[in-house]
This record gives structure tokens, C-alpha cells and sequence, in this order.
């Protein structure tokens, strides 16, 4: 069957079986920018944003995408640089396996956490929210040095 | 010591950082070409079977089916998975594919298909007939039981490891140094105890992968996400009965080893299918695969036996292990080594040591290489019975530890007597700061002896707990690393190397020496690493490794670079090469007249000195004479809810001694990254087997990595330290963190609640019951394992 979706804001026309992962078909597609890592949905490396809101894409079916905005961190290039070169700075991507999945929804964090009008940088509610991305090189110290210098340089 | 640094010693942002974190295709399932056959593995269904028949028709008629191998398809050579140097200290115990299976995961069949279905779909239509074995489940019952895993004749071991198949023995070993029996007699005090730790699993983000296709040549090329290419190399073409020239590994960016890709899992299939079907072949694990059919840490039971005097002098320690190293001996005897050649040596001054037992065959997944590599099961056991000694003679744990450890400019003769696999060197410790690491910890966690625990609410206690650790800097005298450097026009260099980044930027710190070293720019070298056909050797990254074997090869390079560099200056201008200076720019001669500028040399030297043209290139190996441990103190505050058993980590601190930081930041990662792997394996990482043999925590819904809201603050400092052996003064960074976790938080616990928890990890159920369990009238620990004594 076919997909028809937008994927970075251009529309696309993806193959995909019944049943078939979001994930599977995007890296199938190319996108190899939405890493795999656990197939049960716990370890948020394949989050792409559905119609802006992050998903794990190993956990939901391809079909679900259907006319729907997919965001990899591709089409969020600028976002993620600015970002990336935070965590960057504390060397704290490490193996950079897990980076694309987590600087993602550290994005969408920041969006929501902007909304609700958040001032200064609250740690404990970006743990909890990142609670889903794991890491298992950084013990995540360095994630939150980074994500905190961010917040502050942009919200401060 | 020189330590005006320009280069080293800053936190530079790794070199492949930004591209890694815009999730550019670089791992090696990114890489893999798409018209690629993808391969799949029948795998078993049981712990321990034979394989009667194989029925391969029906799935062979499956549209799209390239090709499915059985054992009978396959060369029948022993060979050994563990990528380690050679001979290989593993025994040669395995064959690719084999008619027995000896743990449930265990490779069957390998299909390829034009597509995953299609190699899904011909999985279930093998018809496979087994006669089921009773497997060996039971690690404590395993030496002379009726079953035995490996019943086969041709497996051997390559040097003699104590390799008794037939009694279910993979390897054993034993030591002593002094008379055991007499100080023990004559301590005032002697405890004994028993340790256990779990089969935790590493959990590497990325799950295993390779490719593996023919090039023009005809020669086999296997992109892996392997740790050690050399040995990867060398393992395949051994275990295929090819000659290693007609390989090629090539290791693009890893997501993560620790260990679990020190070995080679998936590159026998890829590669059998490419020369069967000419053809490329890929394969990438899933995550029940990674946990169910690569390798965990060696399980083990540690037995002490501990004399000392009522001074706080601590005499004699007597060690037995035994290790499980499931179905396969891979690192069976070198893991069980390090937990007393990296532990024993904190407490140089005993004066008597014991060490032994074996290391046996179950029929659960394989062990293997996992960071820590046997020293943090043997720290738990360790840094737990130093403070049940510490409680016992009623002396402050800290102290006990102050007067009895390892300083600076003395020496172990575990050193000399324990290696890995064989005999050790002996070493004198040139830089040990683990004063200065207690000291400043101590401080930072606000350590006070009266007062260990305290109730900060009904029902919650919070405790604070210690340990120390060491690891090594390499393999001494094994472990080779190379690096070769190029004068590229423009004038910058070339570095390529056979060390392998794992993700934790040793790319990085291994163009930071080489800048250090020339004089220039950090952007001034490119770093290429790391391919069998274009980097020189290296045995990849393990055992703490690279900084220190691989970085010290990196110096020598470049300080070779800056002779030859000013050879051909001096040729060219017709000078002595003791009159020309370079500076990292411009070399100068006599009198400080400036002769020419490192970009124009590397035009000359390639286009326009027509006679004199030539590749400027120098090439240098380092293989450590020693190993200088870096050395931890690491201290637990915790909290427990004495109503459910839950132990919370409050803090953390550890302070570091590992010589210079090459790059702060970095190294600062490697620790917290390690503490976090090492707190993991103490609260979280429980690892359950069924009584067949299944493993039940085979996905990340069942098995808990620490999490993010896991933790709570987490303090890394570095103490000043010097190693005058290392490269700018570096020892390694990459395994100490791990150490000390389940040693302190055992002692915090004990601190907390009066118990002594003998068993990683300390779970709520654990930890519940340990308090239910505890007679809160007399304070004497008592373990939760009833004690049977281990053969001497």
C-alpha cells in the first residue's frame, strides 16, 4: 500500500505493508536519521514528530502517518544545530546514537515548556519529560549541562 | 612536567559531534548498500538440543529466498568469538553454526532474502527436528555434573587457560602469595562472606550490525560496528579457514560497545552469504536479539575470606571465584583474572593473598568483554568486605581503607604475578593520588564517621557509603597501537590510526596529542580510522586502552613527524637538521633566519622540488611496558523507605585520579557515563532467567537501564595527577567509573538499614525483605545466601 504523507514539510509517497512500523518504512525510505534501538517503544532513539507532537516511530503503524506532517531532525536542521552545539560543547552526544531522538523532543520540550510560559530552566520537569530518550553512554549529566546553558542562552 | 598546553587538556567538542547529532548516516546499518540481501537467523528454541534434521525445502521455495546455510553447510573450525590478542586466551570452543545449540538464541540456520519478510517468512517454514537435551542451568552445580556442554573433540584452548570441558571448566587459575593459612590463624579477626553479581547486559544504543559484500578483487569487504577491526579480521578469516589478506574491516562510526562489540557475533553470516551468493548480505540485530544471543557480564560468586588485626592492619585476604560464562568460554579466563589483578592491588600491604577457583560452562547465553571487565564484580566483593571489616573492629571505613591502600611510588606483587591470561609485569606506581580522591570526596559528600545514617522522616533514612577502585591503561606488553601521519598539500596532516571510536571521542583526543605534539591547529589534522586495508595496527578499543596505548602511539608519531619534517627542511636548504627549528608554522634556520613555512614545504614537497619530492610521513606503534591504573573514590548518598524497600540515589561523587585529562569534558562524560552503567547494575539491571533457561528480561520493557529521573545529582572531579609514563601525563578513563557503584551503594544500605546486601542489584523486593529479614537487635550483618563454601 501507499502512504501519503509530508515528510520535513514535502510530500511524499512512501510503499508500506499493513502492519509495517513508521520507522521501518522512513529508514527503508531513506530517512536514516531515525534510528532504531529497542522495536518496543522505550528507548524514544526513533522519535520523529507527528503533526509536531513527538512519537516513537518503532511504535506506531506506518498507516497512522496517513496525510499527516512527519518532522525528522532533518527538517529541523537550524534548530538542532543551535542545539547540537550546546551538547556539543559538553561532549555529551557521545556515541550521537541516541542524539537525533533526543535533541528532537528536547525541541518539542522547549516549545511546550515555552507555551506554559516556564522562566527559568526547570530541570527536574525536563527529566521527567525527557524520562523516554535513553542514553546509555553520557549518564545523561552532560545533557542536562547542555539543555540547561541552552534554555538559559534563548529564555534567559 | 611541562603543562602549558595548547591542545590537550581542553574541552574541545568532539570532531564528529555536530554530524552525529543531526543524525547523518554514518553507522553502519545507515551504510548498508539497499539492494543488499538481508540476513536473518533461526535461532533456538532451546537450552541445551540436538539437531536431528533440518528440513530446509518448503522455505528454500519461497519466492526471493537467496540462500539458507545449516551447520552442515558451513566450515566445521573451532574458533573463539572474543576479540582479544593472539593466541587468544579464549578457547577455540565454537563453531559458526554446529548441530548442538547450547542456549536458547543459539544460531540454527542463517537465511538471506531479498527482504526482511521474505526472511521471516522463510525462518518458519524450517522444519527443524531436535532431541531435547537437559540443559545445565545451575552455575554452582556445574563442575563435574552428568551434563556436559561441550562434548565435542576438537575444541582446544591455545595456550593451557585450566580448559576441562569435560568438567564443564572453561578455565581456572589459582595464586598465592605468603602463608594464607597462618595469618588468617593469626588475625583477630577473620569474616568470611559470599558475593554474587548478575549477568547484566550492556545495552549499547545501537544494536550490532555488519554488511559484507565482494569487491572487484574478489576479496571480502565486512563493514562492522565492531571495536576491534584487527582482531575481527583476523578471528573471521579463522573461523571461514580463509587466509586474513582476502579480508577487508572497515568500522564506520559505533553506536556504543562497552565491550559487547568486542566480538564477533554477526560478521560470520554476512560474510558466508556474500561468498555463497556473491552477493552483498547485511544484518542488523534486534534489540531481544542483542539481549537474548550476544553476551553479558560474566556472572560470578565471590568468596573472601578476610583476616585483620583490631588495629585497622589487614592481613590476608583469600579469594575463590567462580565464573558463568554460559555456553561459550569467550574472555572465561581473563575476566576472572581481572577481578583480582585490578582489585587486589588497592591493599598492597597484606601479607598474604589468595586467589583461584574456574570459570564454568552453563547452558545460558554467553559472558564476555563488558566494561569493568571482572574488576567491578570483584570490587563489590572487595570494597563490601573492607567495611564489614571496618564495622567489625569498630574503625570508620574511610580510615580502615587510608591504612591499608595503595600509594604513590609503591608497588603490588599481585603486579607481577596476575596478567590476563597469563603471567603480569611487575610496576611501581608512579602516580597515585587516591589520598587526594578520599580526601576531596569526603568533602564533598559530607562524610561524618558518628553519623553514616539519619532518619530524616519516619520510615526514611538516608545513608552515605564508600568505595575505592582501581583499572589499568591497557594490556601490558599485549596490547600494540600504531598511527601514521602524512604532510597533506595545504599543510596539514593526515592521521590515521587503528584505534577504534566507540563514541567516546578518542578520535578527538587523538588529534588533540598529534596538534600538541607538531605545533599545530586542532583542524589541522584529520583523523582516519579505522579500516584493516588503510590503518595501520591497532587492537582496538578495549581495556582501557586507548588514551594510553593508542595515544602514546599518536605522540611518537608525530614527535617522529617533527623530525622528518625538519630532515627535509635541512635537506632542502642544505643545512644540519640540529640548525633548523620548527615551530608548528615556520621552520627557521641558523640564527633564527626564517627558511620556509609549513604550507609552502608541503607544496615543494609534493609539485615543485623536483629531485628532492617525496611523502613526508612518519609511522610509530607504543605497546605499554606497564599499565598505570587510574584510581577512583567513589561516595553514595542514598535514601530508603523502610515501608517498601526503595533505595533512592541521592548523590553521587567521585573523584578521579586518571593523570592528565586529554580532553576535561570528555573524560568527565566517560565517568559520569560509567557511574551511571555501574548504578545501573547496583538498583536497576535485574536480570531474570526462566528454570529452562529463557531469558525473561530480553527487551528494554522488562530489563531497566537507568533512566534520566533515576538518578539524582551526580559530582565528577578530577584530581591533580600526573603519570610521567602516559601521553601529556594521561592514564585511561574509560572503565573506572563503572567500578565502585555497587560496592557503595552496598555500604550505604548496610549503613542505612543493618544489612549487608550480598547481591547485585538491590531491588525494592530485596532490599523489603532484607529489612523484614533484619533483627533489629544485635547489629551483625548476615548475609542473605546461605553459605556453602566454594573448593579451594
Amino acid at each position: 500500500m501507499i502512504l501519503s504523507c509530508t515528510v520535513n514539510k514535502k510530500p511524499v509517497r512512501l510503499e508500506c505493508e499493513p502492519g509495517e512500523a513508521l520507522a521501518d518504512v522512513l529508514r527503508a525510505a531513506g530517512y536514516k536519521e531515525v534510528k532504531k534501538a529497542c522495536g518496543t517503544g522505550n528507548c524514544g532513539l526513533c522519535t520523529i514528530l507527528l503533526d509536531e507532537v513527538p512519537v516513537a516511530s518503532c511504535s506506531i503503524f506506518a498507516a497512522r502517518a496517513e496525510g499527516r506532517a512527519i518532522t525528522t531532525i532533518q527538517g529541523l536542521k537550524k534548530e538542532a544545530e543551535e542545539l547540537g552545539a550546546y551538547i556539543a560543547a559538553e561532549g555529551a552526544e557521545q556515541c550521537g546514537y541516541c542524539s537525533p531522538g533526543f535533541v528532537l523532543t528536547a525541541l518539542a520540550m522547549e516549545r511546550e515548556f515555552r507555551a506554559q510560559g516556564m522562566g527559568r530552566f526547570d530541570e527536574l520537569a525536563a527529566r521527567h519529560y525527557l524520562a523516554g530518550n535513553l542514553c546509555r553512554c553520557s549518564g545523561y549529566q552532560g545533557h542536562m549541562r547542555a539543555l540547561k546553558k541552552y534554555w538559559e542562552a534563548r529564555n534567559g | 612536567m611541562d603543562k602549558s598546553y595548547s591542545v590537550v587538556h581542553r574541552s574541545l567538542a568532539k570532531i564528529d559531534a555536530l554530524g552525529l547529532i543531526q543524525g547523518k548516516p554514518a553507522y553502519t546499518d545507515d551504510l548498508a548498500p539497499g539492494d543488499a540481501l538481508v540476513v536473518k537467523l533461526l535461532r533456538s528454541p532451546y537450552a541445551f538440543a540436538k539437531i536431528k534434521s533440518i528440513d530446509k525445502s518448503q522455505a528454500l521455495a519461497v519466492g526471493g529466498v537467496a540462500c539458507i546455510l545449516d551447520w552442515k553447510d558451513v566450515p566445521r573450525i573451532p574458533y573463539t568469538r572474543a576479540g582479544q590478542g593472539h593466541p587468544e586466551p579464549s578457547p577455540h570452543d565454537r563453531f559458526i553454526l554446529d548441530n548442538y545449540v547450547r542456549y536458547i538464541g543459539d544460531e540454527v540456520a542463517i537465511v538471506a532474502a531479498e527482504d526482511e519478510a521474505t526472511a521471516e517468512k522463510a525462518i518458519s517454514l524450517i522444519k527443524v527436528e531436535y532431541e531435547i537435551l537437559e540443559p545445565l542451568l545451575d552455575f554452582e552445580k556445574a563442575i563435574d555434573n552428568t551434563v556436559v556442554v561441550h562434548p565435542e573433540s576438537e575444541i582446544h584452548d591455545m595456550f593451557p587457560i585450566g580448559f576441562e570441558p569435560g568438567r564443564n571448566i572453561a578455565a581456572s587459575y589459582k595464586m598465592r602469595i605468603g602463608d594464607v593459612e597462618k595469618e588468617l590463624s593469626a588475625s583477630d579477626v577473620v569474616l568470611r562472606r559470599s558475593f554474587f553479581t548478575q549477568a547484566q547486559a550492556h545495552v549499547a544504543m545501537e544494536p550490532h550490525a555488519a554488511f559484507a559484500s565482494l569487491d572487484i578483487h574478489g576479496r571480502l569487504v565486512i563493514v562492522s560496528s565492531t571495536q576491534n577491526p584487527f582482531h575481527t579480521r583476523r578471528l573471521l578469516a579463522q573461523s571461514l579457514g580463509i587466509p586474513i589478506r582476502d579480508l577487508r574491516v572497515v568500522k564506520p562510526r559505533i553506536g556504543g560497545g562497552f565491550g559487547g562489540k568486542q566480538h564477533i557475533h554477526v560478521e560470520p553470516f554476512v560474510a558466508l552469504v556474500a561468498l555463497a551468493t556473491k552477493r552483498s548480505a547485511r544484518i542488523a540485530l534486534t534489540r531481544k536479539e542483542v539481549f537474548e544471543s550476544t553476551f553479558t557480564r560474566h556472572r560470578m560468586r565471590i568468596d573472601i575470606e578476610a583476616g585483620a588485626n583490631r588495629n585497622g592492619v589487614l592481613n590476608v585476604m583469600d579469594v575463590r571465584v567462580l565464573s558463568d560464562t554460559g555456553a561459550y568460554g569467550e574472555h572465561a579466563l581473563t575476566v576472572f583474572m581481572v577481578a583480582g589483578s585490578k582489585t587486589l592491588p588497592l591493599y598492597n600491604k597484606m601479607k598474604a593473598v589468595g586467589y583461584g577457583g574456574a570459570v564454568v560452562y552453563t547452558n545460558h547465553l554467553s559472558a564476555g568483554a563488558f566494561r569493568g571487565y571482572g574488576a567491578i564484580q570483584g570490587n563489590f566483593a572487595l570494597e563490601s568486605m573492607m567495611d564489614e571489616i571496618a564495622h567489625e573492629i569498630h574503625m570508620d571505613p574511610i580510615e580502615f581503607r587510608e591504612r591499608n591502600m595503595i600509594r604513590e611510588g609503591q608497588t603490588s606483587e599481585v603486579f607481577k604475578i596476575m596478567g590476563e591470561g597469563s603471567e603480569g609485569v611487575e610496576m611501581v606506581i608512579e602516580s597515585c593520588k587516591l589520598d587526594r580522591c578520599i580526601a576531596r570526596g569526603r568533602e564533598l559528600i559530607g562524610w561524618d564517621s558518628k553519623r553514616l545514617s539519619w532518619e530524616v522522616s519516619p520510615g526514611i533514612v538516608r545513608a552515605h557509603g564508600m568505595a575505592i577502585a582501581m583499572q589499568g591503561s591497557g594490556i601490558p606488553l599485549v596490547d600494540m597501537g600504531s598511527a601514521t601521519l602524512e604532510l597533506q598539500d595545504g599543510g596539514w596532516f593526515k592521521l590515521r590510526v587503528g584505534a577504534t571510536d566507540l563514541g567516546t571521542g578518542s578520535d578527538t583526543i587523538l588529534a588533540q596529542i598529534a596538534a600538541e605534539a607538531l605545533g599545530v591547529g586542532p583542524e589541522d589534522i584529520k583523523v582516519y580510522a579505522s579500516d584493516t586495508d588503510h590503518s595501520p595496527f591497532d587492537v582496538g578499543a578495549y581495556a582501557s586502552s586507548t588514551t594510553y596505548v593508542s595515544g602514546n602511539a599518536v605522540l611518537k608519531t608525530a614527535l617522529a613527524m617533527r623530525k622528518v619534517l625538519v630532515e627535509a627542511v635541512a635537506e632542502k636548504y642544505a643545512l644540519k637538521p640540529e640548525c633548523v627549528e620548527f615551530d608548528g608554522k615556520n621552520f627557521f634556520g641558523p640564527e633564527g633566519a626564517m627558511l620556509t613555512n609549513l604550507v609552502d614545504l608541503s607544496f615543494d614537497t609534493l609539485y615543485h622540488d623536483r629531485a628532492l619530492m617525496k611523502t613526508l610521513s612518519s609511522t610509530a606503534s607504543f605497546t605499554g611496558g606497564k599499565a598505570p591504573p587510574p584510581y577512583m573514590a567513589g561516595f553514595a548518598e542514598i535514601e530508603v523507605d523502610l515501608g517498601t524497600g526503595k533505595v533512592k540515589l541521592l548523590r553521587y561523587v567521585a573523584v578521579v585520579d586518571c593523570g592528565t585529562t586529554i580532553n576535561p569534558n570528555l573524560a568527565r562524560i566517560q565517568v559520569e557515563g560509567g557511574l551511571l552503567q555501574g548504578i545501573g547494575m547496583a538498583l536497576f539491571e535485574r536480570v531474570v532467567f526462566g528454570d529452562r533457561g529463557k531469558l525473561m528480561t530480553n527487551s528494554l520493557s522488562r530489563y531497566a537501564i537507568p533512566s534520566r529521573e533515576d538518578v539524582g545529582e551526580i559530582i565528577v572531579e578530577f584530581a591533580e595527577s600526573y603519570e610521567p609514563s602516559g601521553p601529556y601525563g594521561a592514564k585511561s578513563v574509560g572503565e573506572i567509573g563503572i567500578d565502585t557503584p555497587p560496592a557503595a551503594i552496598a555500604n550505604a544500605i548496610y549503613n542505612a538499614i543493618g544489612v549487608r546486601l550480598p547481591q547485585t542489584p538491590f531491588t525494592p523486593d530485596v532490599v523489603w525483605k532484607a529489612i523484614l529479614e533484619h533483627d533489629p537487635g544485635p547489629t551483625t550483618p548476615k548475609n542473605l545466601r546461605p553459605q556453602t563454601q566454594l573448593p579451594r
